[in-house]
């Protein structure tokens, strides 16, 4: 009954705890990677017009997003070694974690794409681009920017989801939370310790995520040059019209390319929850 | 070989889906009350208690469910509460889903447009009262599609619990395969079953998505 908290035997294990830290963030990178650029294809293939080709992505979207991670990762892990495939921890939960993020990327993307107006896929069409252009112009770069918010919360849970990977002895956060939990019999404070690393990674994640995304969508890129331009010029030319109308104060703007007007973000977004 | 895959060990496996569904209606149902707390602080018109549900939230939403399972398991053992695991998983599960679906109801009721709380103050109706009679009902099936969508998550978040020894649908193949040693085969079975539950879900949840976003078509 009296206990209390104490957090100072764990101080000589703060560089294990970082290092696992550091796994962590490094398996959910790689994941992400590769598993976004196997969902684009898989999104794609989904619509194909080869049936067979439509229907085995969707039966692999559907069998991933509804079984259990842990039951994949020993499927993979357990399952691959009794057929004689061995591999380490390591590799086999990254790639458990590549197979999941890759279904439910895919299911994301595939919403992003679907909300493209198809009018301007035939406007692309009759404009002469060819098929890849239009895929990669018109329908995947505004899916992508459209959809950016579900597929970075995706990431989030996929880094909460790589703590699974503990249960096949990959050494990443939690793994190591068991180790020194073992070594101290101080769990209750070894459990605080690395909560709290997985909220600072969360939020390192959100901020990276943040950050690429304002820099790799160049709509973003050229709205974000306009309104600095158009706030420059704004005081530039402020000071010689003391009048400034409505009228006048759409002067500044004319200096600005033409931007097409921020659309409407959508306020559901299918696959962002389940 | 030790054994093989027979109608006992099928058996066991499907009497243990009872223990998969149990813990995920308790967490939900639970979770369900504390979503509806978080939810009605978050839109509560007190500042310090929205930001209490949004720190509640973001950090929940920030750990990961294993370690909030390991921290109510070990944290209320050391405080001398032998809990029955079931006890345990079922805690951890409802704070977690209690942040998650606070946070998707929260967004339910703040996407009813803005005029009708006007109007029902207009109506003299108090805040609660706008609450139950005008916001919430519509609200409500605006919320199912997600809700059934977390619902899946919950359900395949339950096989968490083997880890602290909950003896459900994972933890029951762990058990089959540790005496057998075919983790092929069990493993299948065991995501066969967890497939079962969750698809049609899925569908459902999927089918009234559709439903409701007819303008969009």
């Amino acid at each position: 009954m009296n206990f209390s908290l104490d957090f100072s035997s764990l101080a000589p294990y703060w560089p294990v705890f970082l290092r696992g830290a550091w796994l962590t963030l490094k398996m959910t990178t790689v994941a992400v990677v590769v598993g976004v650029c196997i969902g684009v294809v898989i999104a794609f293939a989904k619509s194909s017009r080869n049936l067979l080709v439509a229907r085995a992505c969707g039966a692999y979207i559907e069998a991933v997003r509804n079984t259990p991670f842990l039951v994949q990762i020993f499927l993979l892990y357990f399952g691959l070694a009794s057929l004689g495939v061995h591999m380490p921890t390591f590799a086999a939960a990254v790639l458990a974690m590549i197979i999941n993020i890759a279904a439910y990327a895919a299911e994301i993307i595939r919403a992003g794409i679907d909300s493209v107006p198809r009018g301007q896929i035939e406007a692309a069409e009759c404009l002469g681009l060819s098929t890849w252009r239009i895929r990669w112009h018109v329908m995947l770069q505004p899916a992508i920017e459209r959809v950016y918010p579900a597929l970075t919360s995706q990431f989030l849970l996929m880094m909460q989801a790589s703590a699974m990977a503990s249960q096949i002895s990959a050494e990443e956060l939690t793994a190591i939370a068991n180790t020194v939990q073992s070594d101290t019999f101080r769990s209750l404070e070894t459990y605080i310790v690395v909560a709290a690393l997985y909220l600072v990674l969360s939020v390192l994640v959100k901020l990276l995520a943040y950050g690429v995304g304002e820099y790799i969508f160049k709509r973003r890129r050229t709205i974000r040059r306009a309104a600095l331009l158009a706030r420059r010029s704004a005081h530039a030319t402020l000071p010689h019209l003391p009048m400034a109308s409505a009228a006048g104060a759409l002067t500044p703007m004319s200096h600005v390319p033409f931007i097409h007007g921020v659309s409407k973000p959508r306020d559901v977004v299918e696959g962002s929850v389940s | 070989m030790i054994g093989s895959f027979s109608w006992t060990h099928l058996w066991y496996l499907v009497d243990s889906i009872w223990w998969t569904v149990v813990l995920s209606l308790l967490a939900f149902v639970l979770g369900s009350i504390g979503g509806f707390g978080v939810m009605l602080a978050r839109i509560s018109t007190r500042t310090w208690l929205r930001n209490m549900a949004l720190l509640y939230i973001e950090c929940i939403q920030g750990i990961p469910l294993l370690i909030l399972l390991f921290i109510v398991y070990f944290g209320l053992s050391v405080y001398g509460f032998a809990l029955p695991a079931l006890v345990a998983a079922g805690i951890a599960m409802m704070v977690y889903t209690s942040a998650y679906l606070g946070d998707i109801w929260r967004g339910c009721v703040e996407a009813m447009p803005k005029p009708q709380w006007e109007a029902s103050e207009c109506l003299s109706l108090t805040r609660w009262q706008t609450l139950r009679l005008v916001i919430i009902p519509q609200a409500t099936r605006l919320s199912l599609p997600p809700t059934i969508g977390f619902l899946v998550q919950l359900i395949k978040m339950t096989s968490l619990a083997s880890v602290i020894g909950f003896v459900e649908l994972t933890r029951a193949g762990q058990i089959i395969n540790n005496s057998i040693f075919q983790p092929f085969l069990v493993f299948t079975v065991v995501g066969t079953f967890y497939f079962l539950l969750c698809y049609p879900l899925s569908r459902w949840s999927a089918s009234m998505e559709r439903k409701l976003n007819v303008s969009n078509r």
